[in-house]
């Protein structure tokens, strides 16, 4: 048995761990690693999820039962400060000693922290480590209960940036300070700086670029920071991210070979200066550089591995630096050499300010090959042109259709199909996967799908950027197999919901058992069953009483379900008006059923914490006042918001309640694909957030002008203009064929703007089929708007008044008790459920 | 919490001493659950019209404690008859409990009979 010990359990040594685990000779070696962080191995790639998921475990690259599974011992918690090279021995900070046969030094690196005088004051921190964002966390914390919150982060690279986000995140006003004369200098020309600074900026974050940072001041804390050219700029916390230091330390100290600038050298095969020591990872000068991302790190692993394991394994002569990134909200990549510049070369370069979008490309003036090339604000090309350049693949005849999209003729990937690409192509970086490896493990009948494939050759697992790609190759191989591969709904239905939807028209399908004796099998699910239920709805302008059970759980009872299993009650409020009567029936309501209040986000009143037994009763006092369903549990109109508008507001230009009340009463109760939301503003303050809503509606000289496809929430998109001054009957009409043809064409839960993303020609062949009426289709579209119109019903009025359905509202079958089991606690002069 | 858990243990049929008369089949809604009580347990009960097949398991969700899952949905994934939580639709199989997405914690089934229209579940206890 030879004795491993491995210095550092990071995302490199990790992999050493991994890849050694499930080597065929993995019997020969016992493993002992140590690391000096309090957790085991966790993904620095992904820190910043932290702040937001709170859970470090989330993190962890493998469980601690993992090593032990694997019988490698771990020990966390403890540093080694020597290294004896002579006796092959290390020692702990605890002075313990342990004797190796190969060392493998996987230290990683330190923040390099510049010598500014003050960095040492409390709020100068560092991004490295989870403690690291603990303390961050704890300072912003407190620094904004103080009032203070201005941020700035040193360093405009990619690490900046991210922690730059991290900063904005935590409702910091945030800065970024940056010595050279553009953002993220190693990956960016001027152009894409200039273009990322102006989305950062949109933002609100400031940028401060060629800044020479002189001193940091303040007296209990950092107060500001002073620059050489004799500005400076007030902050309260300062995050230092101006690179990296590799952790050579011990490597130093023992007499193994190092560079100038730091680094352990090592040789093709991972040797150190001492051939029974590797060095991998962020520690490890190879080529004379140092490689500050995992995917060099990882094939170090593999190489160390196959070394010591007999084999004859080398590090590839050149290390890519290819990156794509998402950075402050927007896509960022660099491939190759983004910046040569010389006789044989040839840079192509689009830019689109508005829409925040630049892209350049490198190629060879023979126009034979790719040889690097920048995007910001659109990295989607991406995986293709990688591609092309790794494999200096043949390029099309006009390469400018690489980054602008072949115009006129049929569109097609420059790359033709990804079976083109050589088997050898890599399409994993991070876990170094090849297309054959790909392709082979579906020929070979071990893996049908894309989740197989991440299982069985770890493509994808890491940082995810090849999962488009991945993606294409998988649909690819299966189909060159003659499997055909669509996005059916589920295991029990072989459609897409729009063919469903066609099929249950076509046929004239009422109900769920039909549809399944028809085109499907099995009992259904609980992604398949709402699905027909919604397209019922949407067909037959049905409710959700008729076919409860298939109903999405919230929808079978009519309210939104909450944490501790009882249900809010939201009626309708039309545009947000609402008589003072009716504003006292719901504090009656509320106070009568100890319901807890509360204003949401889409003007309205929301009443939680009702039981189910209750809701019914609720419900016929308020349907008594005149309310009806507001429809918050399902997947259909919410609500229509407005502002003031013309008749009290001195700017208003057309009377927006009285236009959103309309608009809400027409399109209440209709069940689409996801739920919808509008919005009217009297005039361009917005004050309606029209702009946030699937349809939006601002009122200008002239009319109105009609907004299409926004939506706030996960991934906030600005609504785009469809048509301009419309009076109410044409506004109205656009609307009617905009939402049946969404309701017609999109995919179960996509919410119009990504289902606009997703429709071929965008925006202006949306205009064409909507405006222009360009598929004939307008007459259609109205008609079968104004049918689901005319249908409508209450579907709690429905429900109350019909005693079979109100079964449905029985605690228990056998018993008239409620359900006892559910507790309370107060909050403020409220109630709340106990706390998970 | 914990305490609530171990009310619940699943009832094989042949073990199963008493058999509680819950309700009659047409007070149970067709491919969707409901809840009867049985001393101090909630339990959900699930008819599967295609197959003409009952089940009964714990109303409590192990995931977070609260009593739901009559209110889930029902379907199948591959064959086994399952229920989704209402709260974050998590599922489990109605046959043998187990849970399936693959996480630790399952739920305890009990024994459904049908005799002259009348709905019984078998219990240990
Ligand atoms: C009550 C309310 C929060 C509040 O206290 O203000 C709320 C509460 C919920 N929202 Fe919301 N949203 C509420 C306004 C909003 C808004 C603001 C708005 O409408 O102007 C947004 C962003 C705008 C938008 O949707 O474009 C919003 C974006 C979401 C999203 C993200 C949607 C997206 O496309 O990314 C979800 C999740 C989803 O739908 O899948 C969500 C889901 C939910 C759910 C249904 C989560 C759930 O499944 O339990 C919450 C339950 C509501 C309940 O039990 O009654 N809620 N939610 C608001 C009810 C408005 C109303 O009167 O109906
Ligand atoms: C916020 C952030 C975002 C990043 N994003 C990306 C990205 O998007 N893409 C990408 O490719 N890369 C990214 N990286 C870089 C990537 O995380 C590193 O390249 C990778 O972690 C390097 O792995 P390593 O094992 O060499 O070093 P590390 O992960 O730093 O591990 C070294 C470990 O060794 C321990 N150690 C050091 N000395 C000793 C000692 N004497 N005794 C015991 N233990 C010791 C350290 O405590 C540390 O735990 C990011 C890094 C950060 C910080
Ligand atoms: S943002 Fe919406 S979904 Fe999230 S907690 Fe608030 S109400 Fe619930
Ligand atoms: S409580 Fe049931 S899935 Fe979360």
């Amino acid at each position: 048995m030879k004795k491993v010990i491995v210095i550092g359990n990071g995302m490199v040594g990790f992999k050493f761990c991994e890849k050694l685990a499930d080597h065929p000779l993995r019997d020969q070696f016992e493993v002992l690693v140590f690391g000096e962080e309090a957790r085991p191995a966790y993904d620095r790639v992904h820190l910043s999820e932290y702040f937001s998921s709170e859970d470090a475990d989330k993190l962890l690259l493998a469980p601690r039962d993992w090593y032990a599974e694997n019988n490698i011992t771990l020990r966390t918690g403890e540093m080694i400060t020597d290294i004896e090279t002579e006796t092959k021995r290390v020692f702990t900070h605890k002075h313990d000693y342990f004797e190796y046969d190969y060392l493998i030094l996987a230290t990683g690196s330190s923040c390099f922290v510049p010598n500014i005088p003050g960095v040492d004051k409390p709020g100068v921190f560092i991004y490295r480590t989870i403690e690291d964002l603990d303390a961050i966390k704890d300072y912003a914390q407190k620094l904004k209960h103080d009032g203070n919150i201005q941020s700035a982060i040193l360093g405009g690279g990619l690490l900046g940036l991210e922690a730059a986000n991290a900063s904005k995140e935590l409702g910091l006003d945030t800065h970024v300070i940056e010595f050279a004369p553009r953002l993220m200098p190693r990956q960016l020309d001027k152009a894409a700086s200039d273009m990322l600074q102006a989305k950062i900026e949109s933002l609100d974050i400031k940028v401060h670029l060629g800044k020479n940072s002189k001193e940091i001041l303040g007296e209990e804390a950092i107060e500001k920071i002073d620059f050489t050219d004799e500005t400076s700029l007030p902050i309260d916390m300062l995050i230092i991210s101006a690179g990296i230091r590799p952790r050579d330390e011990l490597a130093v100290k023992c007499g193994l070979r190092t560079g100038e600038r730091g680094g352990v050298y090592v040789n093709n095969k991972m040797e150190t200066s001492d051939p029974a020591i590797y060095a991998i990872g962020e520690v490890a000068l190879y080529n004379n550089g140092i490689y500050g991302l995992v995917a060099p790190g990882y094939e170090m692993a593999g190489v160390a591995v196959d070394q010591i394991t007999g084999g004859e394994k080398l590090m590839s002569p050149s290390i890519d630096m290819s990156t794509q990134l998402k950075l402050v909200g927007t896509e960022v990549a660099s491939f190759g050499d983004p910046f040569i510049e010389n006789e044989d070369v040839t840079a192509i370069a689009y830019e689109n300010k508005q829409r925040g979008v630049y892209k350049r490309i490198n190629i060879a003036k023979d126009g034979s090959k790719l040889l690097g090339g920048i995007m910001v604000g659109d990295s989607s090309d991406y995986n293709t042109l990688f591609q092309l350049y790794i494999n200096a693949m043949k390029l099309p005849e006009n390469p400018e259709d690489l980054i602008l999209g072949s115009r006129g003729g049929e569109s097609k990937s420059a790359l033709g199909s990804v079976l083109d690409l050589p088997d050898t192509a890599q399409i994993c970086s991070c876990e170094a996967v090849s297309k054959g490896t790909i392709c082979d493990s579906i020929t070979s009948g071990t893996c049908c799908t894309f989740s197989d494939v991440v299982k069985s050759t770890k493509a994808s697992s890491s940082c995810g950027g090849c999962k488009p790609m991945v993606t294409d190759l998988v649909t690819a191989t299966l189909k060159s197999m003659g499997q055909e591969v669509k996005e059916t709904i589920c295991e029990h239905f072989e459609y897409s919901r729009q063919e469903m939807y066609d099929l249950v028209k076509l046929h004239s399908i009422m109900d769920f058992d039909e549809a399944l004796d028809r085109h499907g099998k099995g009992h259904g699910c609980e992604t398949c069953k709402p699905i027909l239920a919604s397209i019922f709805a949407s067909i037959y302008m049905e409710t959700a009483n008729r076919q409860a059970p298939i109903q999405d759980s919230n929808d079978r009872f009519l309210a939104n379900i909450q944490r501790n299993g009882t249900y809010s009650v939201v009626p309708r409020v039309p545009g947000g008006e609402i008589t003072p009567e009716k504003l006292m029936v719901l504090g009656q309501v509320a106070k009568k059923y100890d319901l807890y209040t509360k204003i949401t986000g889409g003007q309205r009143i929301d009443l939680f914490g009702a039981q189910l037994h209750e809701l019914p009763m609720i419900w016929k006092e308020l349907i008594d006042a005149g309310f009806e369903s507001g429809h918050a549990y399902g997947k259909s109109l919410r609500t229509v918001k407005s502002c003031v508008g013309s008749t009290w507001c001195r700017f208003g230009l057309h009377d927006s309640v009285s236009f959103a009340i309309r608009i809400e009463d027409r399109y209440k109760g209709l069940r689409s694909p996801h739920k919808l939301k509008g919005g009217v503003s009297g005039c361009i303050r917005e004050c309606a957030e029209a702009r946030g809503k699937d349809f939006g509606v601002i009122a200008v000289e002239g009319g109105w002008n009609l907004f299409v496809c926004g939506n706030g929430g996960a991934t906030p998109k600005h609504a785009i203009l469809l048509a301009e001054k419309l009076d109410d009957e044409t506004c109205i009409k656009y609307l009617d064929r905009f939402l049946v043809y969404y309701i017609r064409t999109a995919a179960p839960l996509q919410r119009t703007a990504p289902w606009l993303d997703k429709l071929e020609g965008g925006i202006d062949y949306l205009k064409k089929v909507i405006v222009e009426d360009s598929l004939g289709i307008g007459a259609e579209l109205e008609a079968e708007m104004e049918e689901l119109v005319q249908r409508y019903a209450c579907e709690w009025k429905e429900a109350i008044e019909d005693p079979q359905m109100m079964k449905r509202f029985k605690p228990f079958v056998n018993s008239e008790e409620t359900d006892e089991s559910l507790v309370f606690v107060p909050m403020r002069e409220q109630k709340m459920p106990r706390p998970w | 919490m914990e305490e609530l858990l171990k009310n619940y243990q699943t009832v094989a049929e042949q073990h199963a001493i008493h058999w509680i008369k819950v309700g009659q089949t047409d007070d149970f809604p067709e491919n969707a659950g409901a809840c009867v009580k049985y001393n101090t347990k909630q339990i959900a009960v699930f008819h599967f019209t295609r197959t003409n097949s009952w089940y009964a398991c714990q109303n409590l969700c192990p995931h977070k404690m609260e009593m739901v899952l009559s209110r889930g949905m029902t379907g199948d994934s591959q064959g086994i008859p399952k229920v989704a939580c209402p709260l974050h639709k998590k599922t489990f199989s109605l046959e043998d409990g187990s849970n399936l997405n693959g996480e630790e914690y399952s739920i305890a089934t009990y024994p459904v009979r049908i005799q002259e229209g009348n709905v019984y579940i078998g219990f240990a206890d």
